[in-house]
């Protein structure tokens, strides 16, 4: 599947396709759905153990899921303050979804969701229209003395607002493209050196030790793999956290 | 058990929509992510942002209203017990404390009442020797000037003997030397030599 004659093809694994036999092809609904049904499920299924244990001495089990729930509770703490108790349902959906998604990312066979901007651009503007509706109404029409800040001498406005503007709107460009450029160079790396274990290991009699090399290169980018998924599901929930901050206090 | 057997059937399931995520009929030209144009890839793409929607759409709903206020409850639970254990444990220590110092007031007065009591008796002791020696002392300046008044009354009533005595040998002295005797002039000579010789 990956060497199609002499050439290296990394890119078909974002390919989409309709799981579900007929019913996936009638709604659209592709493996890249069914992953996203895989990590709501896991993210259910930890946080229900978890509460349905509920011992005052957690096991394993429940100890990972409180750790979860206490690392974003902290964040949205730290970040947005006790105003920010509300929104914790919120970021905490979108660390464990980004999270999960990274994470199947990295089984053999499974589909990386994150990998796909229409995903990671969609949950961004998700994030950026939570946060744009609630400090509109926190702060109603005050909201947009945030494109201004206070104290700028007002000759300087034309550029100020304008910049202001766009900054705030790249928010959804920087935190989709931040998350889906990191997973598909991630996995474009992991396909090509696996690629190269293949073509090499094809040499005849020394291909076999050349080929140790991509190979060496591929566990250590698996391991690194795993670090970025944790890392960029950190950096999307605290950006969110961030953004929540704004909104609430305004600068 | 059960959850090996769920990741088993979870890792058999994977290959399995591997497999059947085949390639498509057309090919993808460039990034499957960006092959909007393409038209199978193309409908996906959208069908697969809708998904997305309604699918995170149920997690925020499981989370915010069913698994995360539980999982706080059980974290909340946790926190009100340890800090019920602490100010228990506080309450206790605080009662061993009081306790403790009780004990150790009770302790002083003890001693203070013991040295309250030895110290009385020794002044009580002492009061009372001292005022045996004064009754002592008393009795004897008593008898000593007791004594004294009969020494003294005794040296009197000599003194007064020989008075008497020497008056009457002296008048009798005369009396055989010139055959008569003035008695008042005799006493008059008498008393006279007594005074100068110190005796009167």
């Amino acid at each position: 599947m990956a060497v199609e004659g002499k050439t290296i093809d990394a890119l078909s694994q974002f390919e989409l396709s309709p799981v579900l036999g007929i019913f996936g092809h009638a709604v659209s609904f592709s493996q890249s759905n069914l992953f996203m049904v895989v990590a709501v499920a896991l993210t259910w299924f930890l946080m229900k153990a978890t509460a349905d244990r509920g011992a005052m001495v957690p096991g394993r089990l429940q100890a990972l899921g409180e750790s979860a729930y206490e690392f974003i509770q902290g964040m949205v703490r730290d970040q947005v303050g006790d105003e920010g108790k509300k929104y914790f349902p919120f970021v905490f959906s979108i660390f464990m979804f980004v999270l999960f998604g990274n994470l199947l990312g990295m089984l053999p066979y499974a589909f990386t969701f994150t990998s796909h901007i229409v995903v990671t651009l969609t949950l961004a503007a998700v994030v950026w229209v939570s946060v744009t509706v609630i400090a509109l109404q926190r702060h109603g029409t005050h909201f947009f003395s945030y494109f201004f800040p206070e104290g700028a001498p007002t000759w300087l406005a034309p550029i100020i607002i304008p910049v202001e503007i766009i900054s705030y709107l790249s928010r959804m460009v920087s935190l989709s493209v931040r998350l889906f450029a990191n997973m598909v160079a991630g996995h474009v790396m992991l396909k090509v050196f696996a690629t190269f274990v293949v073509l090499l290991g094809g040499l005849g009699a020394v291909g076999p030790f050349v080929a140790a090399m991509p190979l060496a290169v591929n566990v250590a980018l698996v391991g690194f793999e795993f670090l970025v998924a944790f890392l960029q599901a950190y950096v999307f929930a605290i950006l969110t956290s961030i953004y929540l901050h704004d909104a609430v206090h305004l600068h | 058990m059960r959850r090996v057997m769920f990741l088993a059937a979870l890792a058999a399931a994977l290959p399995t929509i591997a497999i059947a995520a085949s390639s498509s009929a057309v090919p993808v030209q460039g990034m499957p992510q960006l092959a909007f144009g393409h038209p199978e890839q193309g409908r996906l793409l959208v069908g697969q942002m809708v998904w997305l929607l309604l699918i995170f759409a149920a997690l925020y709903f499981l989370m915010a209203n069913v698994a995360l206020p539980r999982v706080g409850a059980v974290i909340e639970g946790r926190h009100a017990r340890i800090a019920a254990d602490l100010e228990a444990a506080q309450a206790a220590k605080a009662e061993a404390d009081a306790a403790m110092a009780a004990h150790r007031a009770a302790t002083e007065a003890a001693r203070a009442e013991a040295r309250a009591a030895v110290t009385n008796a020794v002044q009580a002791a002492q009061a009372e020797s001292d005022a045996k020696a004064a009754a002592l002392a008393a009795r004897l300046n008593k008898q000593i000037a007791e004594a004294e008044a009969q020494i003294d009354a005794a040296r009197a009533a000599a003194m007064g003997a020989i008075r008497g005595v020497a008056t009457d040998t002296a008048e009798a002295l005369v009396t055989r030397l010139v055959g008569r005797a003035d008695r008042p002039v005799v006493e008059a000579a008498v008393g006279r030599i007594l005074a100068t010789s110190g005796r009167a």
